[in-house]
This record gives structure tokens, sequence and C-alpha cells, in this order.
């Protein structure tokens, strides 16, 4: 029972990790200016939303000139499409730091809105984005953690290292051998449907992660071609989306794709990800066709990555719960 | 049937798991930035007191299980039943030796203790922190053998055998911490 004088109205931070936020924002943001990357700002509010089936967008209504009978809009859970957009336009590499909004997110490292720094280079594979990435967050994080020399594993090689289960041909029953294996209590309906990516969350969260970034920086990447999400496939046996993680001590801390840039096989994902939204039970979304329009004209060949600052004043502070590092949680705000 | 959603899992939330009554001991979520969700919880069945791991997908639902915690006044032991009294409804209510375990030991008859109701009836009995109780048996001798740590077995009213001091004589009564079963003071 929350008391109501006992004081929810401070912060959930102190000001030292205040400052340690601060002072990283500053750093980023002489980063990219050093490397001639553009700070760029996207709306929040959005008419179209993400349809990927793992995120829920708030949504809000606007009523007033230009709209007199009022627009449904969505608050962005990542600033991706217009900053596609942008690149479309011909804007070279940019980048952005900005809040975003998931909706039925909270938890030890969840708040449903929380901060992003996004960017895209044009011209780089998602090798050389992890490179960058490396060098930021080695920047940022050098003068405060000990950390050894990164690492790059590929998914298949976490999944068999630390569960022995091959990611690209586990069958539902391989993937429930192993979790009964690690004493999992798994939800039953996953074992009635046949949806391997969930159950490669499952492990990904129980068993893989904890072991992952442990006092380094530990790269994910080449992601099964059904978690491609905004990445490009990439062709071989079998072949893998060009999707990056970054993990530290056990903490997920970015997202990189090399860029999907055509138009025909964006559209044929937005609508999968519908289809399995309404099969699913979940909210019907208006597809992006601006960002479709914007493929349509040319993206330029690039990689993008999203990390969460968040997440990584978590990390650099030692902090256990995602609310120790923001000024006020959900529960606060 | 009222049930919960994953969305209401806190710490002390109690829910049927595999037919039990169950308390919910700690709630984690966790999410892959673009994954499924999940609900990892530690959760202690009510019955048999083990607590388990298990994981829920995120919004999925679970029965509520009707459990409430009531502070009863201990009436008397009927060779069976330990039977108890609400001291504002005078409703009375008998527990079974499933219920009352190990606590039997502590019990004294007018004292307030803890019961948890599964629909209605007691799963859980738990005495007060500390009981005030009589030593019936206990070696007078004041140079008692100090090897076991300088004290004495005591045997209680209530049957419980605690160490006491050596200072601690027959038919004084002493304060005893019912969880640790250790002795605290003279009363």
């Amino acid at each position: 029972m929350k008391n109501k004088s006992s004081g929810d109205w401070r912060s959930t931070a102190t000001l030292e990790v205040l400052e340690l936020r601060a002072r990283l924002l500053q750093q980023i943001r002489a980063f990219f200016s050093a490397r001639g990357v553009l700070e760029v700002e996207t709306p929040v509010l959005s008419s179209a939303a993400a349809t990927d089936p793992a995120l829920a967008s708030f949504t809000t209504r606007y009523t007033g000139p230009r709209f007199p009978h009022g627009q449904t809009l969505y608050l962005h859970t990542s600033p991706e499409f217009p900053m596609k957009r942008l690149l479309a336009a011909g804007c070279d590499s940019i980048y952005q730091i900005c809040k975003v909004f998931r909706d039925g997110e909270s938890g030890q490292r969840h708040n449903p809105e929380f901060t992003l720094l996004e960017w895209y280079r044009v011209s780089f594979d998602q090798h050389r984005l992890m490179t960058e990435t490396t060098e930021l967050v080695m920047s940022l994080l050098a003068p405060i953690l000990k950390l050894d020399p990164p690492e790059r594993v590929t998914y298949r090689e976490a999944f068999l290292r630390h569960a022995d289960i091959d990611p690209h041909t586990a069958t539902v029953a391989d993937y429930t051998t192993v979790a009964k294996r690690h004493n999992i209590d798994f939800p039953k309906d996953l074992m009635t449907r046949n949806d391997t990516a969930a159950w490669r969350d499952l492990l990904l969260t129980h068993v893989i992660e904890s072991k992952l970034g442990q006092g380094r920086l530990t790269f994910l990447y080449d992601y099964p071609a059904s978690q491609a999400s905004l990445a490009r496939l990439q062709p071989g046996n079998p072949p893998v989306a060009a999707r990056f993680e970054l993990y530290l001590n056990g903490v997920e801390l970015a997202n990189g794709f090399h860029e999907l840039s055509d138009a025909e096989e964006q559209r044929l994902r937005f609508d999968h990800q519908l289809h399995f939204r309404a099969a699913d039970g979940m909210l019907g979304v208006p597809i992006d066709e601006r960002l479709l329009s914007a493929l349509e004209h040319g993206l330029p060949d690039c990689s993008g990555v999203a990390l969460g600052l968040d997440r990584l004043v978590m990390v650099a502070s030692g902090a256990r719960t995602i609310e120790e590092v923001i000024a006020f949680p959900i529960d606060r705000a | 049937m009222a049930t919960y959603s994953t969305n209401e899992f806190k710490a002390g939330l109690k829910v049927m798991l595999d037919g039990d009554p169950a308390s919910i001991v700690e709630n984690e979520f966790v999410k892959p930035g673009k994954g499924q969700a999940f609900n990892r919880v530690r959760i202690r069945n009510l019955k048999t007191g083990r607590t388990i791991e298990r994981t829920f997908k995120s919004g999925e639902s679970i029965e509520a299980a009707d459990v409430v915690d009531v502070e009863m006044q201990y009436l008397y032991n009927d060779g069976q039943f330990w039977h108890f009294m609400n001291p504002q409804s005078y409703e009375q209510l008998a527990a079974d030796k499933n219920a009352v375990g190990d606590n039997a030991k502590w019990m004294k008859e007018q004292d307030v203790c803890l019961l948890t109701l599964w629909n209605g009836v007691p799963l859980i009995v738990e005495p007060p922190n500390t009981v005030i109780l009589k030593i019936v048996e206990t070696d007078p001798g004041l140079k008692g053998d100090t090897s076991g740590g300088g004290g004495k077995p005591a045997t209680l009213e209530t049957g419980a055998v605690v160490r006491v001091p050596l200072f601690v004589q027959n038919g004084e009564t002493i304060k005893v911490n019912t969880r640790t079963g250790e002795y605290l003071a003279r009363a």
C-alpha cells in the first residue's frame, strides 16, 4: 500500500546518477559531432505505427486545424521510420537521442518510456557498425569500468555454447527438451504453437543472456531469418539476418541492422506481421506508407543501431534496476 | 472464477498453481527488445511450503486463490484438531495437523495466532513471533556441563524443548522466539 506522505514525489535516481547521465549525453554528442554525424529530430507522434507483434504502441488523438474531425496518432516505439525517410531524402549519416514509448513494458530493465540513442551510417555494413558501436561504448565506459576486449559471437554459436542447441534447425520438441534440462517451467501453449522464435526468446532470456557480455562487450550477430525484423537477409545455408545485438554484463544494450532497403520485401514483412497480430488478437495498426514510398524512392546502403541509454547508465553505475537511473519511473510519473 | 493477469503479479499475490494455493514470492518481467515478453515468477506452494520457479507468457491469466490471513485466538486441542476463535466475530474454526505441523509445540491457549485460510479452511497456522511459556522440566544444577554452549535443555509446558542459560530454573516462565526456537529472556 502506497503511503501518500511517503515521499514518492522524489526522484528514484540519485544526483550522482543524474550527473553521470548528463555527462554521458554530452560525450555522445561530442563523439558524433567529431565524426560529422548530424543530430536530427523526428516526430514522436505518427499516423502510422510499428507492426512488430512484440511492440505495442500508445495511442493518442489530435483534433484541431488540419484535422478538424480528429486523427489517431501513435507514439513512436523507435524513431526508425522517419529517420530512414531522412536518409532516403538525401541526408548522410544521422543520429537522434529521444524518448520512445512502449505499452505493456515495465520491470527491472523496462520502463514504458525510455531514452534511445539511434544512429544510421551510410555505406556501413553490420560489422563496420559493430566496430563503431564498440568505439562509442568503450569511450564512454572505459574511464568507469574495467572491460576485457570485446567479442563477436554468432547467434548460432551462442546457442550452441550456452544451451547446446542449434537455433537454425531445432524443432519445438528439441527446444522443449533443452528447456526441461534447464529446469524451466515454461508456458504450456509454447508447446502447442509452432513458434520457434518464441522458444528462442525463452532460452535467450532464461539461459543465455546472463552469460553474455560478462565484463566485456559481446555482440550477437547473424540472427535467424524469422527474426530479421528490419534487417536485410544474407544468402547462405541457412540464410541469416544481418542483425546484431550488444550485451554487457547480461544486459541487452543495443540492436542493429544492415537495413532492409527493398520496398516490396518490407511491405511483405509488414503484411505478415499484421496477420500475426490479427491471429493473436492484437490491435491492428496502420502501415507506414510514407516509409514504403521512401524505400521505393531509394534508401542508401546503410546500417543503423538503437542503444538504450537508460540501460547504458545502469551498467555504467552498477544499478540493478532501471528505476535507479531515471528521475521518475512510470509509477511516479 | 476470479483470475489475475501477469500485469497484476506482485509479491504476496495468492494464486492457484496446479490445483494448490500458492503465493507469489518474486515476479520479474523479461523481454528481448524485439521478442516475446515473459514473466519469470518465484512462487511458493502454500500446502507444501516449497518454492518453485515458473515462467508465464506476459498477458496470460491464472486463477486467483481465495486465501486470506486472519488473526485468531487459540482455544484448545481436542486430540485431533486445534480450535480457534475470531475475537471479533466469535466465529470458530478447527485446524488439522497438516495446518499446524511443527508449530503445535508453541501453541498455548489464549495466544493469538495467524491463520492462513484457503476457501475458509485453515491452511497454515503460525504462532506469535514470541511466546511466554513455563518451564516444566530442566536440570537444576547451576554447574551443569558447559560443553553444549553454556546452556541446558528445558522442556516447556507446550512440549517444546529449548536451550536455556544455566541459571534458569524449573517453574519459571521464559520468552522464546518461535521462528528460531531460541530463548530470549526470563519473563
